[in-house]
């Protein structure tokens, strides 16, 4: 297989795994404020995600490093047509991530209440913004060989909107199905109650994207030129509904896997429909971005193979071991002692 | 000056010194709270504990900035920088994907079970992961150096298909100047962690605040600031003839050289006149030891390269001339404190011009990456890439200036909150001891 194909797997791999972990951080960030009716349901929430979520970041800066590094073309130009949603994607990001970590340090009720609304939209504009991003680079964005000619308001376009809305309700579910598996139990009642009612807003935003998808974008042509492929969308419905099924049945250690399943069966049904374009044109597909054409030499990405062949397991190795140390219930006990 | 161009400048040059308000500390510190939780575990005195605890705090309200700003950087390149991101990347992003792989996720991820593991791991785990974190962040920084040292000695390259394309991995990676500069920079962020520690130290001693404590922690900062700021010049020295060997006319800016001279001397007060290519003021002169500090019988004055191809002089040679003489009064502070040690709390001066001295060190290690960077110019790829044929082609003017304003205001007030927060826990001093 070329090494192009192989990266361009491994590209998706990132984004995926990425989108499925920090997902429930930024979901549990915009459920937060209303599940929350204490103090201590605030520290509870933030703790919950506090052991995992600057790990689970880290995930971005790879998915953003590996583009860099085997298509630096596309991160080029994909990074500067779309530098004002990605501008305030890292301000969300920014401020959520000071937010979470000093929340606990500061003392002022003023101060709490600021970091309260940080860690709220810090969290809220990435979940949509990630979505409408890629939704658009789904749809193709508007450049050909002399440059770019959309805006910030150009993204936001209905398909556009329904991607954001459909990585939103996701997050949201994926999150209060974490919390819920962290936190006392009054607490993760209240974050399930949420994640039920909003998964039914995942499911309709997630069936009308299969079908907008067909309207809007290209992205079932690689999958009708090889059926076997659809195996990938229809795993992304089963684990949704198996989402659904585990949360009714109250079983959420069980309603998260398949969530963050879905997360990355959804995505990589994107993956798989754009291939081989990175970033489509929608003016002509003979501009588009192209593994072949916007990637890193062979060499170099031989080099990166080796790399990640190396690290990235004994990355999943260490990270799965943190999960597994602090995936227990914390309790109020716990809460009250501690100054996070 | 285009102003795309201006302002992208500008916006790095803004987010890439706040982001290094962060990581001097983070690279210094890390170790100072691995090494005193290790104290702890090995001589079981609880004064150890508590200063694990008490400077581990600090160190993640620092962290917490260090981190975040981060991400700007590498998104930038693409955001601001897209010619450089299509013409380097090949060899660029290598070393950027590999610091996240390899160091940034140890660094989160172990620094996460530091601050909640304290009753779910065993102890010697549990120290463990701050060494782990102090690994990591000192790797991560010898992969960005490696990037860094590329840009200023590219290496390991050839041109093809219009853009820089990697021939030899490991050249880019031993490439001698990256190395140099990632022991520099890895030793200067341990000089700027010793005296903060000295410094805050400092601060509780004079109050006679938990005396016995805090002689302690003065002891480890004053070893550490010691070391450390003697390494930091060494190897400087080192990394001085590397960079008269590889980018002459860095060398020249830095002090301020115009002619090329055999046995050239230095001139310990210098004023430069860039506008009429001299020096308005040569004085207190030491015979050659220009071309001593250079390793070089002949130094390349600025004069032997076209006026385009020469970096600004004034801001080069003042940077480079004020962060010799801070770091050479680091050793000369950290040297009192060392030996002044067993009656310090009465001496009062030291302690109080310990205390002011903790900015210093951020600004010596400012100073130096202005040396790096506007000594670099007008080159953003030493030699081969210009760096106004790097800017992004698809951004407009408004957009950057949007952003340029909207760092500006953001990073002012993270900058305000940090330093309102790391000072009011400074001051507080550590949890009082359990009976």
């Amino acid at each position: 297989m070329e090494f192009q194909i192989i990266w361009f797997i491994l590209w998706g791999l990132l984004w995926a795994v990425y989108f499925a972990l920090d997902g429930f951080d930024l979901g549990a960030g915009v459920l937060y404020p209303f599940i929350s009716k204490s103090e201590i349901d605030k520290k509870a929430v933030l703790h919950a995600i506090g052991p995992v979520w600057n790990g689970n970041e880290v995930w971005l800066i790879t998915a953003g490093g590996a583009t860099f590094a085997a298509f630096p073309t596309t991160y080029a130009y994909m990074f500067s047509y779309l530098y004002t949603p990605l501008l305030i994607i890292l301000f969300a990001l920014i401020f959520r991530g000071v937010a979470v970590e000093l929340r606990g340090k500061s003392t002022s009720e003023g101060m709490k209440k600021l970091w309260d609304f940080w860690v709220f939209v810090g969290s809220f504009i990435p979940a949509l913004l990630f979505g409408v991003a890629f939704g658009n680079i789904f749809m193709g964005l508007p450049f050909d060989d002399s440059g770019y000619y959309g805006t910030l308001f150009s993204l936001l376009k209905p398909y556009g909107l329904l991607v954001g809305l459909l990585f939103l309700f996701t997050f949201i579910v994926h999150g209060g199905l974490w919390v819920s598996l962290r936190v006392p139990d009054e607490l993760a009642n209240r974050a399930i109650t949420k994640a039920k009612k909003i998964w039914y807003l995942q499911a309709i935003s997630a069936v009308l994207f299969f079908i907008f998808t067909a309207v809007f974008t290209n992205l079932y042509d690689n999958f009708v030129k090889t059926p076997v492929w659809f195996i990938v969308p229809a795993l992304t419905v089963v684990c949704l509904l198996l989402t659904g099924f585990y949360l009714i049945k109250n079983k959420n250690g069980r309603a998260f896997v398949f969530s963050a399943l879905f997360i990355i069966t959804l995505f990589f049904s994107g993956v798989i429909g754009i291939y081989p374009n990175l970033i489509p044109s929608s003016i002509d597909p003979k501009y588009s971005l192209t593994i072949f054409d916007s990637s890193s030499s062979t060499y170099t990405l031989k080099i990166m193979t080796i790399v990640v062949i190396i690290f990235v397991p004994i990355v999943l190795f260490y990270q799965a071991w943190t999960y597994k140390t602090f995936m227990y219930k914390i309790t109020e006990k716990e809460l009250k002692e501690e100054g996070y | 000056m285009d102003t795309v161009l201006l302002l992208s400048r500008l916006q790095f040059a803004i987010t890439a010194a706040f982001h290094f308000i962060f990581v001097p500390l983070t690279l210094g510190l890390s170790i100072l709270v691995a090494f005193m939780e290790s104290r702890y575990l090995a001589t079981g005195d609880k004064d150890y504990l508590r200063m694990a605890k008490f400077w581990g705090r600090l160190f993640l309200i620092n962290f917490a900035l260090g981190v975040v700003t981060g991400i700007t950087l590498e998104f930038q390149f693409g955001m601001n920088w897209a010619e450089y991101s299509r013409y380097v990347g090949d060899i660029f992003g290598s070393p950027l994907a590999i610091e996240a792989t390899v160091a940034f996720f140890l660094e989160s991820t172990f620094l996460g079970v530091w601050i909640f593991g304290w009753n779910r791991i065993s102890p010697k785990l549990h120290a463990l992961s701050m060494w782990l974190v102090a690994l990591a962040t000192n790797l991560s920084a010898l992969w960005i150096l490696i990037a860094n040292g590329w840009m200023q000695n590219p290496v390991g390259y050839v041109i093809r298909n219009a853009r820089a394309e990697m021939v030899d991995f490991w050249a880019v990676v031993t490439n001698p100047y990256g190395i140099l500069k990632f022991f520099h920079t890895i030793m200067s962020g341990w000089v700027v962690a010793g005296f903060f520690v000295l410094g805050i130290s400092a601060y509780h001693l004079l109050r006679k605040n938990e005396t016995e404590f805090f002689k302690k922690c003065f002891k480890i900062g004053a070893i550490f600031a010691l070391v450390s700021s003697i390494l930091v010049v060494g190897v400087g020295d080192f990394h001085a003839k590397e960079v008269a060997k590889t980018q002459p006319t860095k060398f020249a800016a830095m002090e301020s050289l115009w002619e090329t001279t055999k046995d050239a001397p230095m001139y310990l007060l210098l004023v430069p006149d860039p506008a009429n290519e001299k020096n308005s003021v040569e004085a207190i002169e030491i015979p050659k030891f220009l071309s001593i500090l250079s390793g070089q019988k002949e130094v390349k004055g600025l004069k032997e390269f076209p006026p385009q191809d020469r970096p600004p002089v004034t801001i080069t040679f003042i940077s480079f001339r004020l962060m010799v003489v801070l770091g050479f009064l680091f050793i000369i502070l950290a040297f009192l404190a060392l030996i002044k040690f067993k009656k310090i709390e009465q001496s009062t001066t030291l302690l109080r011009i310990l205390l002011w001295s903790i900015p210093l060190p951020y600004i010596a290690a400012q100073l130096g990456w202005i040396v790096a960077e506007v000594g670099r110019q007008p080159w953003i790829v030493y030699g081969l890439l210009r760096t106004a044929d790097a800017i992004s082609k698809a951004v407009e003017p408004a957009q950057v200036m949007a952003s340029f304003v909207g760092f500006t205001i953001f990073y002012g007030a993270l900058g305000v909150i940090d330093i309102y927060l790391l000072s009011k826990y400074a001051r507080k001093g550590p949890e009082t001891k359990e009976v």
